[in-house]
């Protein structure tokens, strides 16, 4: 288990309060100027060292990312876009930085702000976080007030401006291209890359889009160093994570915990086990709605980090670990699953516009037992055929749970369609 | 996305924001870049919207004239966008969520306390316009499932009973303490943390020299 002293947020609960004086009793805001005086490259550098993985889900090198941004002044502006439209089902680990922990994600913004060349960073915060959009704006308005901000941030010479950008309601807006369209005021439909936004992102300019956890990481990575973080984890896995776990556990709960732990040890230490004992385990969505489903025996042993979770074809994606018991009927999930991409398809491309719709309407089929067995295969088909065919990953997430369901839990399904064919013949006689 | 204009409703013929409204606008606007005032066009609707409580075509119209652009792009984006009503709603919109989290904890005792109390089905508005009943895609507070929103609160940890209770209330017109309906602190784990547990007494006075 992690140790406290090693815990990046020490308030995630808010028991503490999120602002100034509480935020720098807690650490924040400590010698930031140390930090940014080590200049641009160091911090890049150090961040790399860490070996900081997205925390959005993608998992991709936050250093690496950092560093594909032009180096130097050029006649664009620069700027940092942080990720703040928490939507994928299963996960509310960025809503508890907004409103309990926003000083780190402020001084991240400073410190990748910096790094990056920007000096101008937008959060884009999804809009049903009304209320911790609020607690937000207090903390950057106190780090205004408090010269951490503005034109001569933290004493060190850097300009540096924080705003917030508010959603309205749409999930595909925490598709990176989708966000930077919809900060630019159209609807949030995702480009097609390349261009990466590290060469033409918002307004054209070069911009970095990271996820909100990932930038409030930063400021304790760099204070005590890459080292540090780089110890903690697997290889490959390094750091902390916050974990969102619902569902069917005695404790649902948000914490913060080591790469790597085990599924069953993160379940039983933090969320009270799983309700009615571990054995009344079914399966675990490991990542967030989006990755594939894993039966109890995978989870009996799996560790919770991106490459472990690659192992067993699933994903440790925003690590929003949602627990079904075995009263739980997958079908009946995994339906409801492709219900909400149907509706969050943005209508871009065909293969999701029309597949969403279609995978949805079949899975009502398996999940009353009208289907036939034969169309289970079709169904997978159409899986196939709308992954890796759009523009953005939301074809590739509406497909993966259903193939998680039907890798895992396919002789159920067809149980359901033998039983539903019985019972009519017997009807009819 | 959003529903499609509905063709039966009355539309004012003009909208203008108050004047606190206005120049919380031009403050708006100030936030992006110069000749970057399109950007504007989501928190603007937004402000039109809590001024008139849904947003119309006049609204629509004004945004669209104020930042320079088009009609059909503020159009564009006032329909793909969950969160703009574009017709009138109730004086409460509670918005129950269904998917996955919630409804492995039982949402749908939520939507039947919310049916209940409300006397509508999602999608309807009560004639006496006091609310209007919504189903929702993930709120984003998991941990915390089952969920509603009522304007711009969540109501987390909810039961039938405890649903039913801060709807019955909030249709008095009570104002009842938004977040966790079950008393814990946040997504802390039910009974207390499981980290960075306040040490004994015995062991902190140890600590303190």
């Amino acid at each position: 288990m992690l140790r406290d002293e090693d815990r990046i947020y020490t308030n995630l609960y808010g028991f503490d309060s999120p602002f100034l004086d509480a935020a720098r009793a807690r650490g924040d805001w400590d010698d930031t100027r140390a930090i940014l005086v080590k200049g641009r490259d160091w911090i890049v550098d150090e961040m790399k060292k860490a070996g900081l993985r997205g925390r959005g889900g993608a998992g991709f090198s936050a250093g690496m990312k950092w560093s594909f941004m032009p180096k130097g002044e050029g006649p664009l502006p620069h700027y940092l876009v942080v990720n703040a439209d928490e939507g994928e089902p299963g996960t509310c680990k960025d809503r508890d930085i907004l409103r309990y922990e926003p000083h780190k994600l402020v001084e991240g913004c400073l410190l990748a702000g910096f790094a990056i060349g920007a000096h101008a960073a937008y959060i884009y915060v999804r809009g049903e976080y009304y209320n911790e959009t609020r607690v937000l704006q207090r903390a950057i308005d106190e780090a205004y007030a408090a010269g951490l901000l503005g034109d001569d941030a933290c004493g060190s010479g850097w300009k540096m401006d924080v705003f917030i950008h508010r959603g309205m309601g749409a999930y595909i807006c925490g598709e990176e291209s989708a966000l930077i369209q919809s900060l630019e005021g159209k609807k949030g439909q995702p480009r097609a890359k390349p261009p990466f936004p590290a060469g033409v992102g918002v307004w054209g300019c070069p911009t970095t889009v990271n996820n909100v956890e990932t930038i409030a990481d930063a400021p304790t990575i760099l204070r005590r160093g890459a080292a540090w973080f780089a110890d903690l984890g697997p290889e490959n896995n390094n750091g902390t994570k916050i974990f969102c776990i619902s569902g069917h556990v005695e404790t649902p709960c948000n914490v913060e915990e080591e790469m790597g732990i085990p599924l069953k040890e993160l379940i039983r230490r933090h969320a009270g086990g799983v309700r009615g004992g571990w054995d009344n385990l079914l399966a675990v969505i490991p990542g967030g709605s989006s990755t594939p489903m894993i039966p109890k025996d995978i989870c009996d042993d799996v560790k919770m980090d991106f490459d472990s979770l690659r192992n067993v074809r699933s994903g440790l994606g925003t690590a929003a670990v949602i627990v079904m018991d075995r009263s739980t009927d997958l079908v009946a999930a995994i339906t409801r699953l492709a219900r909400f991409y149907m509706h969050e398809s943005c209508g871009q491309c065909t293969p999701c516009r029309e597949g969403t719709g279609w995978l949805w309407r079949t899975m009502v089929r398996m999940e009353s037992g009208q289907a036939s067995v034969a169309e289970i295969d079709k169904l997978l088909e159409v899986t196939r055929q709308i992954e890796g065919h759009t523009i953005c990953a939301l074809g590739d997430a509406a497909a993966w749970p259903i193939q998680g369901l039907f890798r895992h839990f396919r002789p159920e399904v067809e149980k359901r369609i033998a039983a539903r064919r019985a019972d009519a013949k017997h009807r009819a006689a | 996305m959003s529903e499609h204009l509905p063709d039966a409703l009355v539309q004012p013929a003009r909208f203008a924001f108050t004047e606190a409204n206005q120049a919380a606008a031009q403050q708006i606007i100030a936030k992006y870049p110069a000749g970057r005032q399109r950007s504007a066009v989501m928190p603007l609707l937004d402000l039109a919207q809590r001024q008139e409580g849904w947003l119309s075509r006049a609204a629509m119209d004004h945004v669209a004239d104020m930042l320079g652009v088009p009609p059909i792009k503020v159009y564009e984006v006032a329909t793909f966008y969950t969160m703009y009503n574009l017709k009138p709603i109730g004086k409460l919109h509670v918005q129950v969520c269904t998917n996955i989290s919630c409804w492995l904890r039982a949402a749908p005792e939520v939507v039947r306390a919310a049916r209940e109390v409300l006397g509508v089905e999602f999608g309807q508005t009560r004639a006496d316009a006091k609310a209007t009943l919504s189903e929702v895609e993930c709120l984003g507070a998991c941990a915390n499932a089952p969920v509603m929103q009522v304007g711009d609160d969540l109501y987390e940890d909810l039961t039938y009973d405890t649903a039913k209770a801060v709807l019955e209330a909030l249709m008095r017109g009570d104002k009842v303490k938004f977040g966790s309906q079950s008393g814990r602190q946040g997504a802390c784990p039910a009974g207390g943390p499981t980290t960075l547990k306040p040490k004994p007494p015995a062991e902190a006075a140890k600590e303190t020299p």
